[in-house]
C-alpha cells in the first residue's frame, strides 16, 4: 500500500493513496463540513455524489475549489480548508440552497436536529441574497412517513439507503435542474409504492423533507381522557438510545428513567414490549422446534429455513418482493402485536376494562411499526390491538414538553405483569438477538438440558450477514443472520436457488437491527452510534437475573391461566398471523 | 398520475421483451432500451416502463427517473406528426419561443399534448446539435432550419393533404 503526504491548513499528514481530502483532514482532527456526503463505515456504504459543494476546499495549483468528500489526495497536495475564498464559497453555496428552501424552521419537525439548519448556523448565514421562485410539491402523507419535498435539498442520501442498502428501489431522483426531486415512480404516493416503511430514508435525511407521522397530539389527548385506560409498551432498543435526545452519550442505558418519565406523563400502566418478546420466543421457538423435528423425522414438506417475522419492515419487504416465499417466515406476530393482543384480552379482563376503553400505545425505534398496527388483520371489530405507535424521538419530545429534567429522574420499575421480562427479550433490540434468544430457549426445550453458556458470541456483531452453527446435543443447527434488506435479499435469493444451508435465519430491516431503527434519535448514517447502542443492549441482558424467555414467571403464568401452551388454538388466534401477496401487478394485457 | 390503466398489446410486449433480450437484459442498457421502446409505442406510458424495469431488473423508480431526466423521452402519446421545437440556448436566443408560441396558437394545444384529431403534437427539445440552423424545428424525422413565425404556417401546410 502506497503512502503519500499531504498538507492541510499548514499541517502534514500521511495517508494511503486513494484517500479523500475529507478523510485526510479527519486524521488531523479537522472537521470539514458536509451535507450530501454519508459514510456507513462498517456497513460498506459510502455515498459521495459530490453534489452539494458545501465541503469545498482550496487546493494550491488548482483553479476551482475541490469538493473534499469526493477528491482524492495526491502526494505533495497543499490544501486550505478555511481560507477566505473557501468560507465565502461555502456560504454562497448554502445561500443558494436556502434560496429554494421554505423558511419553516420555527415550525419544522426537524428543527434542532436538521443538518441544513446547523450548517446555516455554523456558516453564519444572516440573509439570503438570492430571491426567486421556490419549487413547491404536494406533501405526501403515508401511514408512517411524511414527505415534504419543498424541504428536499437533493442530497440523495435517501435514494442510497432505499436502493443500495435496502434494495427496495422505491425512490429515485427524477426530472432535472430546478424541478429535480426524489420521488417514487410516477410520483405516486409512498402508500402506493412498494415502500417497506423501514424508515432508513428518514434516518439519514438531513432536512425535514422526510419525517415520521406524529402521534403525540393524539397521545396527549388520550392521556387527558379520564374514561380511558392508557397502557404503554416500550421496545428493547428504545432504552439504549433515548438518552441521546437528552445529550447523553450514545450507548447510555436509561431504562429506569424512561419508566419514571412514562409514569409521570400519565400512563396508567407502564409495560415492556420485552414481555411480549419473551412470548414471541415461546411461540417462534416452538414453531422452529416443530419444523426441525418434522424435518429430522424425514418430512419433506416442512419449510426450512424458518425466517423470523418480528420486523414489520422485513415483513413488508417479502410481501412485496418475495410473495411466493411467504410460507417460509414464522407465523408468529411481532412482539408489538403480541403485546397488543394480550393487553386487550388477558390484561383487560384482569382490570375489568372493555376493549374500547383501553388505549394501547407503543414506543418504538421504528416507523414501520406505525404502519404495522394499522393492518386490518390486527383489529377486532375495527378496534386495533395496538392503537398507535410513537417513535423514540416522539417520546423524547413529549418528555421535554412535559417539563421533566430527564437526567435527574429516579430509576423506576415497570408495572406487573406485562412489565416482567428476561435478558433474552432485551437482545431483540439488536441484530442477532432474536435468534440468540430463540436458541437459548429452543436448546433447553429440545435437549432437556441446561445451557452451560448463555452468551452466543458467534451470533453477535455488525457484519451485514453472519452465520454460525449451534450444537443441539448432536444435531448441528445452522443459523444465518442478516440486517439491512439488501443483505436479506442475498439470503433469500440463495433459498430460492435451493442453495441455502440454514435451518433458521433472522432478518431485521435496519442497520444493526432495531438499535439503528428509523424512529431512533438520528444515526445520521454513523455506525459508531449504532454499535454503542448494541453494546448497551448486551449490557442490560447480562445484568438481568433471568436470561431465558421460558423462565419468565409472568409468561409461565400467562400460559397457565390463559393460553394453555405455545401454539395452542388460543395462541394461534391471538399470537400468529398470515401474510399477503402484495406484488404489484401493473401490466395488464389485452 | 395514471388513473386509467392502459392495456398493452401482448405482441408489443413480446417485441419489447425481445428488445431487452437483444441488449442482454443489462441494466446499463436502460437508455438504449427506452429509446427502442419509444420507437415501438411512440411514447413511454407507465405500463411500458414497468415492463422495461422488470426485464432489466432495475427499479421502476429508476426507469421513471431516467425518462423524466431526458427531454427526448415522453410519457404522452404523440401525434402522427410529432413537432419538436429546439429550445436550446442558440435557438432560444434566435427566437425559438416565438416560433413555439405560433405553433401553439395555430394548433390550439399546449406543449406536451396532441391535437384532437391525433395529427400533431408539440414537444420541446434541448439543443439538437444544429445550432448553425437555429432556430430549429423537427417534424418527425424532417428538420427545418432558421424557422420564423411567418414560416410556421408553411410547415404545417406540408402535412395538410395527408389523411
Ligand atoms: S428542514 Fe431544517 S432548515 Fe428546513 S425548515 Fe426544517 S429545520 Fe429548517
Ligand atoms: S422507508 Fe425504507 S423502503 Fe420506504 S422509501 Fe424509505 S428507505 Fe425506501
Ligand atoms: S428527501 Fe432528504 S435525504 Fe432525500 S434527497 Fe431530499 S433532503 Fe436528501
Ligand atoms: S458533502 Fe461534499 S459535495 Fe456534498
Ligand atoms: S440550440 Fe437548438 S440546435 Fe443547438
Amino acid at each position: 500500500m502506497e503512502l503519500i503526504k499531504i498538507n492541510i491548513d499548514n499541517r502534514t499528514v500521511e495517508v494511503e493513496k486513494g484517500t479523500t481530502i475529507f478523510h485526510a483532514a479527519k486524521k488531523l482532527g479537522i472537521d470539514i463540513p458536509t451535507l450530501c456526503y454519508m459514510n456507513l463505515g462498517d456497513l460498506n456504504i459510502e455515498h459521495k455524489p459530490g453534489g452539494c459543494r458545501v465541503c469545498v476546499v482550496e487546493v494550491e495549483g488548482r483553479r476551482n475549489l475541490a469538493p473534499a468528500c469526493a477528491t482524492e489526495c495526491y502526494d505533495g497536495m497543499v490544501v486550505h480548508s478555511h481560507s477566505m475564498r473557501v468560507l465565502n464559497a461555502r456560504k454562497t453555496v448554502l445561500e443558494l440552497i436556502l434560496s429554494d428552501h421554505p423558511f419553516d424552521c420555527l415550525i419544522c419537525a426537524k428543527s434542532g436536529t436538521c443538518d441544513l439548519q446547523n450548517m446555516a448556523i455554523k456558516m453564519g448565514v444572516r440573509s439570503i441574497p438570492f430571491q426567486g421562485e421556490k419549487s413547491t410539491y404536494k406533501p405526501d402523507f403515508s401511514p408512517a412517513i411524511i414527505r415534504e419535498m419543498d424541504k428536499c435539498i437533493m442530497c440523495r442520501r435517501c435514494e442510497t439507503m432505499c436502493n443500495d442498502f435496502q434494495t427496495v428501489g422505491v425512490l429515485s431522483g427524477i426530472h432535472r435542474g430546478f424541478e429535480s426531486v426524489v420521488a417514487p415512480a410516477f410520483e405516486r404516493d409512498l402508500d402506493h409504492s412498494e415502500c417497506t416503511y423501514c424508515g432508513q430514508c428518514v434516518a439519514v435525511c438531513p432536512t425535514g423533507a422526510l419525517t415520521e407521522v406524529d402521534h403525540t397530539t393524539q397521545l396527549i389527548r388520550d392521556l387527558a381522557d379520564p374514561a380511558k385506560k392508557v397502557v404503554v409498551q416500550t421496545a428493547p432498543a428504545v432504552r439504549a438510545a433515548l438518552g441521546e435526545a437528552f445529550g447523553m452519550e450514545p450507548g447510555t442505558l436509561v431504562t429506569g428513567k424512561m419508566v419514571a418519565a412514562l409514569r409521570r406523563l400519565g400512563f396508567d400502566y407502564v409495560f415492556d414490549t420485552d414481555f411480549a418478546a419473551d412470548l414471541t420466543i415461546m411461540e417462534e421457538g416452538t414453531e422452529l422446534l416443530d419444523r426441525l423435528t418434522r424435518f429430522l423425522d424425514g418430512d419433506k414438506e416442512v419449510k426450512l429455513p424458518m425466517l423470523t417475522s418480528c420486523c414489520p419492515g422485513w415483513v413488508n419487504f417479502f410481501e412485496y418482493h418475495f410473495p411466493d416465499m411467504r410460507d417460509i417466515p414464522s407465523t408468529a406476530r411481532s412482539p408489538q402485536q403480541m403485546f397488543g393482543a394480550i393487553a386487550k384480552t388477558y390484561f383487560a379482563d384482569q382490570i375489568e376494562t372493555k376493549r374500547d376503553e383501553m388505549v394501547v400505545v407503543s414506543v418504538m425505534p421504528c416507523v414501520a411499526k406505525k404502519y404495522e398496527c394499522t393492518r386490518e388483520e390486527f383489529k377486532v371489530d375495527d378496534n386495533p390491538d395496538v392503537d398507535y405507535s410513537i417513535s423514540t424521538r416522539e417520546l423524547a419530545m413529549l418528555i421535554k414538553r412535559s417539563n421533566m429534567d430527564f437526567a435527574s429522574l429516579p430509576d423506576e420499575e415497570f408495572d406487573m405483569p406485562m412489565g416482567e421480562s428476561t435478558g433474552a427479550a432485551v437482545i431483540f433490540g439488536t441484530t442477532g438477538g432474536v435468534i440468540e434468544a430463540a436458541v437459548r430457549t429452543a436448546y433447553e426445550l429440545h435437549t432437556g438440558k441446561t445451557l452451560e453458556k448463555i452468551d452466543f458470541e458467534q451470533l453477535r456483531g455488525i457484519k451485514g450477514t453472519r452465520s454460525a452453527s449451534v450444537d443441539f446435543d448432536g444435531v448441528e443447527i445452522k443459523i444465518g443472520i442478516a440486517h439491512g434488506l439488501g443483505q436479506a435479499r442475498k439470503l433469500l435469493d440463495d433459498i430460492k436457488a435451493g442453495k441455502s444451508q440454514y435451518h433458521a435465519i433472522e432478518i431485521m430491516a435496519c442497520p444493526g437491527g432495531c438499535v439503528g431503527g428509523g424512529g431512533q434519535p438520528l444515526h445520521h448514517g454513523n455506525p459508531e452510534i449504532i454499535k454503542a447502542r448494541q453494546k448497551a443492549i448486551y449490557q442490560e441482558d447480562a445484568g438481568k437475573p433471568i436470561r431465558k424467555s421460558h423462565e419468565n414467571p409472568s409468561i409461565i403464568k400467562l400460559y397457565d391461566e390463559f393460553l394453555g401452551k405455545p401454539m395452542s388454538e388460543k395462541a394461534h388466534h391471538l399470537l400468529h398471523t398470515h401474510y399477503f401477496d402484495k406484488k404489484r401487478k401493473d401490466v395488464l394485457l389485452d | 398520475m395514471t388513473s386509467i390503466k392502459l392495456k398493452l398489446k401482448e405482441s408489443e410486449v413480446q417485441q419489447l421483451k425481445e428488445v431487452a433480450r437483444s441488449f442482454d437484459n443489462k441494466p446499463g442498457e436502460l437508455i438504449n432500451v427506452l429509446h427502442k421502446a419509444q420507437e415501438i409505442f411512440g411514447y413511454l406510458p407507465a405500463e411500458v416502463q414497468e415492463v422495461v424495469a422488470s426485464e432489466l431488473n432495475v427499479s421502476v423508480a429508476k426507469v421513471y427517473g431516467v425518462v423524466t431526466f431526458y427531454s427526448f423521452f415522453t410519457m404522452l402519446p404523440r401525434g402522427r406528426y410529432p413537432i419538436s421545437i429546439c429550445t436550446g440556448t442558440a435557438c432560444y436566443v434566435r427566437g425559438a419561443e416565438k416560433v413555439l408560441d405560433e405553433f401553439k396558437r395555430l394548433l390550439k394545444v399546449p406543449v406536451g399534448e396532441t391535437t384532437a384529431d391525433g395529427k400533431f403534437s408539440i414537444t420541446c427539445l434541448r439543443c439538437v446539435g444544429a445550432c448553425g440552423l437555429a432556430p430549429v424545428v423537427m417534424v418527425g424525422d424532417k428538420t427545418y432550419g432558421r424557422v420564423t413565425t411567418d414560416g410556421v404556417k408553411g410547415i404545417l401546410k406540408e402535412y395538410e393533404d395527408e389523411v
